[in-house]
């Protein structure tokens, strides 16, 4: 594939990703911090969220596995993944944060596993979505072409 | 004048010596100090102040933001602002101390009080905000924070005094400037040494103009879109709707107060 396809390929890729909700406009703005001196921007600060998210998934897991549930502790973490997965606009796993939220508010452990379940099944989704966009741009630059963004 | 000392000498003596705004790249670093406990947070307002040009600290807490403007918890008076922080930019939400707490405890400093403290919170919540205002802070940002945020207090601090009477674009949907919640008197760095503005400060504008009002109490104007508050929350895209469910959090227990 040239480059001009890989181009369009990638800016297809990402329409996509906006349309469909994973990434909203914050995205955008990390995409505009990024330039010549800081080409790695976009992708160190997603490599930070995706630790921090499996760190609070795995801490979420244990909370929600206790005997009698910590609902402030489960909400805490929440709240910090609900604040990381806005700054880098991974916006559907911020949404179910939110509805998370509600059940911890609400003390209900049915429906915070149901919203743990939900809230890995979107950030795996997202985490797919963006590496995928990142193979794309490390394939135009291999390619010889510009950086994309 | 002593307090007037302890911010940046150097950007405020290039305020004196010529009367045009500095150009936002200029030699005159801004050094702003961001508190988050937030790493990926952290990463991204770093990187937001920098593009900005402004030289950056970024700390993990509260205390790590007193120790390093040298106000430690031993101390009761004291505290120096010796590397000359020009700005604290800190997120509200913080375990141990709250970014409203921090924002207390640099007012009640002598040393540090005449620091500009501006408030970041992922939750849009007027009590929150006008608790901060009335603590003092000089703007309240609303997470996640965007290029245009940070560009807009960038503008304020380079900006020459002469200019803060200027009516500025008008943009009703902007958060409230600076200046305006400015309430100390002829002590305030930003209007000591333009005496042209004297007079202005204390006339009342009828108009969004920003002018140095030191007697409207905030929360009563309504003559503006204060902070762009209406038109924010109004809004509610982006997740940005307002979520008041975290009364167990550290930076709750002091809205459950009274």
């Amino acid at each position: 594939m040239d480059v001009a396809q890989l181009k369009r390929q990638l800016f297809e890729y990402t329409t996509l990703l906006f349309h469909e909700g994973f990434l909203d406009e914050q995205f955008t703005q990390l995409q505009q911090l990024q330039d010549e001196n800081n080409p790695d921007f976009v992708v160190e600060v997603v490599s930070l969220f995706f630790d921090d998210s499996e760190r609070l998934l795995n801490e979420l897991a244990k909370a929600l596995d206790q005997q009698n549930t910590d609902f402030k502790k489960v909400d805490a973490h929440v709240h910090q993944l609900k604040g990381s997965s806005s700054s880098i606009g991974a916006q559907r796993v911020q949404r179910v944060c939110i509805t998370f939220r509600n059940y911890c508010q609400d003390k209900n452990v049915e429906g915070c596993l149901k919203c743990l379940q939900q809230v890995k099944h979107e950030y795996s989704l997202v985490k797919n979505k963006l590496e995928t966009l990142f193979t794309l741009e490390k394939q135009i630059l291999a390619a010889g072409g510009s950086a994309p963004m | 004048m002593a307090r007037n000392g302890l911010i940046s000498r150097r950007r405020r003596s290039s305020d004196q010596l010529d009367g045009s705004d500095p150009s936002p790249c200029g030699s005159e670093e801004v050094h702003v100090l961001a508190v988050d406990d937030s790493l990926v947070d952290r990463k991204v307002i770093e990187r937001l102040l920098k593009i900005s040009s402004c030289k950056v600290t970024a700390v993990d807490s509260g205390l790590r933001a007193l120790r390093f403007l040298g106000l430690d918890e031993e101390k009761t008076a004291g505290g120096f602002n010796e590397l000359k922080v020009d700005l604290i930019i800190t997120d509200y939400c913080m375990p141990e101390m709250t970014g409203y707490e921090l924002l207390k405890k640099i007012k009640e400093s002598s040393a540090l009080r005449e620091i500009p403290v501006v408030i970041m919170s992922s939750e849009n919540v007027l009590a929150r905000i006008d608790r901060c205002m009335e603590e003092g802070a000089e703007d309240f940002i609303v997470k996640p924070v965007k290029l245009s945020d940070v560009k807009r207090l960038r503008d304020f601090m380079t900006r020459d005094v002469g200019d803060i009477t200027r009516s500025d674009e008008g943009d009703t949907t902007r958060k409230r400037k600076l200046q305006e919640s400015f309430h100390a008197p002829s002590s305030s760095p930003f209007v000591s040494s333009a005496s042209s503005s004297s007079s202005a400060s204390t006339t009342p504008s009828p108009s969004p103009t920003p002018s140095v009002s030191s007697s409207k109490p905030i929360a009563a104007s309504t003559d503006f879109d204060f902070m762009g508050f209406f038109s924010t929350r109004v809004k509610g895209d982006n997740g940005r709707h307002v979520d008041d469910s975290d009364r167990h959090l550290n930076c709750r227990k002091e809205e459950m107060v009274g």
